[in-house]
């Protein structure tokens, strides 16, 4: 056989073979997809925010198809788009359940001891790898509002060293979440409970020393608390919001008023 | 046929003989994925996986198809064709068997299929006349040394976005001036044990 001939047949051969495997892998491998979740790619925003708790919309829209997320999760598309899954799903619509943004630290500039001024620096992670920012708690808000720059809808604003979220504006996206060095931002229910706004994990006497407001661990708003949802954590007061009923016992028992 | 073993395979690939650092090979992903450590890490993931399979399938082509035949030229154009649609049948047994994998590599697994990385592992195999054993361990340890680059570069650059950098280099040149200081360093693993 001329070498030619052959070098043909076995290239062609070779790609003969491979195209026929990936023909029949491509039918017998065929992963069926639910028609309704391109449905409800289409009625989400589509931003990708994770809001809800998913990687992204269509991630969301398979979790919502197979049963396991709740309609009302999508804060950014609001109860319209809460309606709109629910009609696809063929369920009861639901209310939405809002989300907005808290940040877990009372430490404005009268609170907070403040060790060491930074003159042009201008970002939390900046400030974080240069010696952990000018606040003596290691566990406060830096005040430079990597937050505030990071949100979509200008709903965070430093004031007095410390980052405020309007939770008129907040659309609940949680993209501030991830840009906090400290972890302070997290998403919480809105109208909100109680939240603890401290996250320093210190002895009571240490706390005192670089903050007034911060959490002591002394565990007057477990003791107050009559349904049990307020634990200490780590020298933290931790409220469970499952148990929680809002009565506001624990924020008015605290006396760093560090519950909020 | 020579296997060098596999301690020897295993330093060559991650250090001595970086795919990446030290051969120049894969340098688009290196520079295209590797803003983040994360997504670095799935992408060399990605990598390994397809290596170790490519080789797997282009060995055995090469030694009892080409080779007996006097077809030893084909081998680029057969082992392209073989990667890709290798890579094309990963990603439909992941998708079908092993979803939260495919999850997972998600983009990074097509993309593979023009990383030259991968071509390159095969062929070298080839030139050096290893064993199958010793070219799955070779394809192995290249796809670690490429994780290594590459997780070790996206490092670098998450440290380079916070630092004031001259208005002139900023975005790619910065990069580029980077990636050969991290070469540069890998330089000093040549000649370690006789590799």
């Amino acid at each position: 056989m001329s070498p030619i001939l052959l070098a043909v047949l076995i290239v062609g051969g070779v790609g003969l073979v491979l195209g026929l495997v990936l023909a029949v892998a491509s039918v017998v491998l065929s992963v069926p997809t639910d028609p309704r979740v391109e449905k409800l790619c289409d009625v989400l925003p589509g931003a990708n925010c994770g809001g809800c708790g998913h990687s992204g919309c269509e991630a969301y829209a398979a979790a919502l198809v197979a049963g396991t997320a709740d309609p009302g999760m999508c804060s950014p598309g609001g109860q319209e788009v809460a309606d709109a899954i629910a009609r696809i799903l063929g369920k009861e619509s639901v209310a939405l359940k809002k989300k907005v943004a808290a940040v877990r630290c009372a430490g404005c500039e009268e609170n907070a001891v403040t060790l060491a001024n930074y003159e042009n620096v201008d970002s939390c992670k900046k400030a974080t790898l240069l010696y952990g920012g000018g606040k003596a708690c290691l566990y406060g808000c830096l005040g430079l509002g990597d937050c505030a720059a990071a949100c979509p809808y200008g709903a965070i604003n430093v004031q007095n060293g410390l980052a405020r979220v309007d939770t008129t504006r907040c659309a609940g996206c949680g993209v501030c979440v991830e840009t906090c060095p400290r972890r302070l931002l997290s998403l919480v229910p809105d109208p909100q409970m109680p939240l603890v706004v401290c996250r320093n994990t210190d002895k009571g006497a240490q706390v005192r020393k670089v903050c007034k407001s911060g959490c002591i661990g002394c565990g007057k708003c477990t003791k107050v608390c009559p349904h049990e949802a307020v634990l200490l954590h780590d020298n933290v007061a931790v409220i469970n919001p499952e148990v929680c009923q809002n009565c506001g016992a624990c924020a008015a028992a605290c006396p760093v008023g560090c519950i909020q | 046929m020579v296997n060098p073993g596999f301690f020897p395979l295993l330093i060559g690939g991650l250090l001595v003989n970086n795919y990446v650092l030290s051969q120049f090979l894969g340098i688009c992903p290196f520079l295209g994925v590797s803003k983040k450590v994360g997504p670095a890490v799935g992408m060399s993931a990605a990598v390994i996986f397809v290596m170790l399979m490519a080789t797997a399938a282009t060995w055995p082509i090469f030694h009892f198809l080409l080779a007996p035949n006097d077809l030893n030229y084909l081998r680029t154009i057969v082992f392209i064709l073989v990667i890709a649609a290798l890579v094309q049948l990963v990603e439909l047994v992941l998708k079908r068997f092993v979803k939260p994998l495919y999850n997972a590599l998600g983009i990074y697994l097509p993309l593979i299929t023009t990383n030259c990385a991968v071509l390159g592992v095969t062929i070298l195999n080839i030139d050096s006349n290893y064993t199958f054993i010793a070219a799955l361990i070779n394809a192995f340890a290249s796809g670690a040394g490429f994780l290594l680059a590459m997780v070790l570069f996206a490092g670098v650059r998450e440290r380079l976005e916070l630092v004031p950098v001259p208005e002139s280099l900023k975005g790619l040149p910065i990069t580029l001036v980077a990636a050969s200081l991290v070469s540069v360093s890998f330089l000093g693993f040549q000649g370690l044990f006789g590799l």
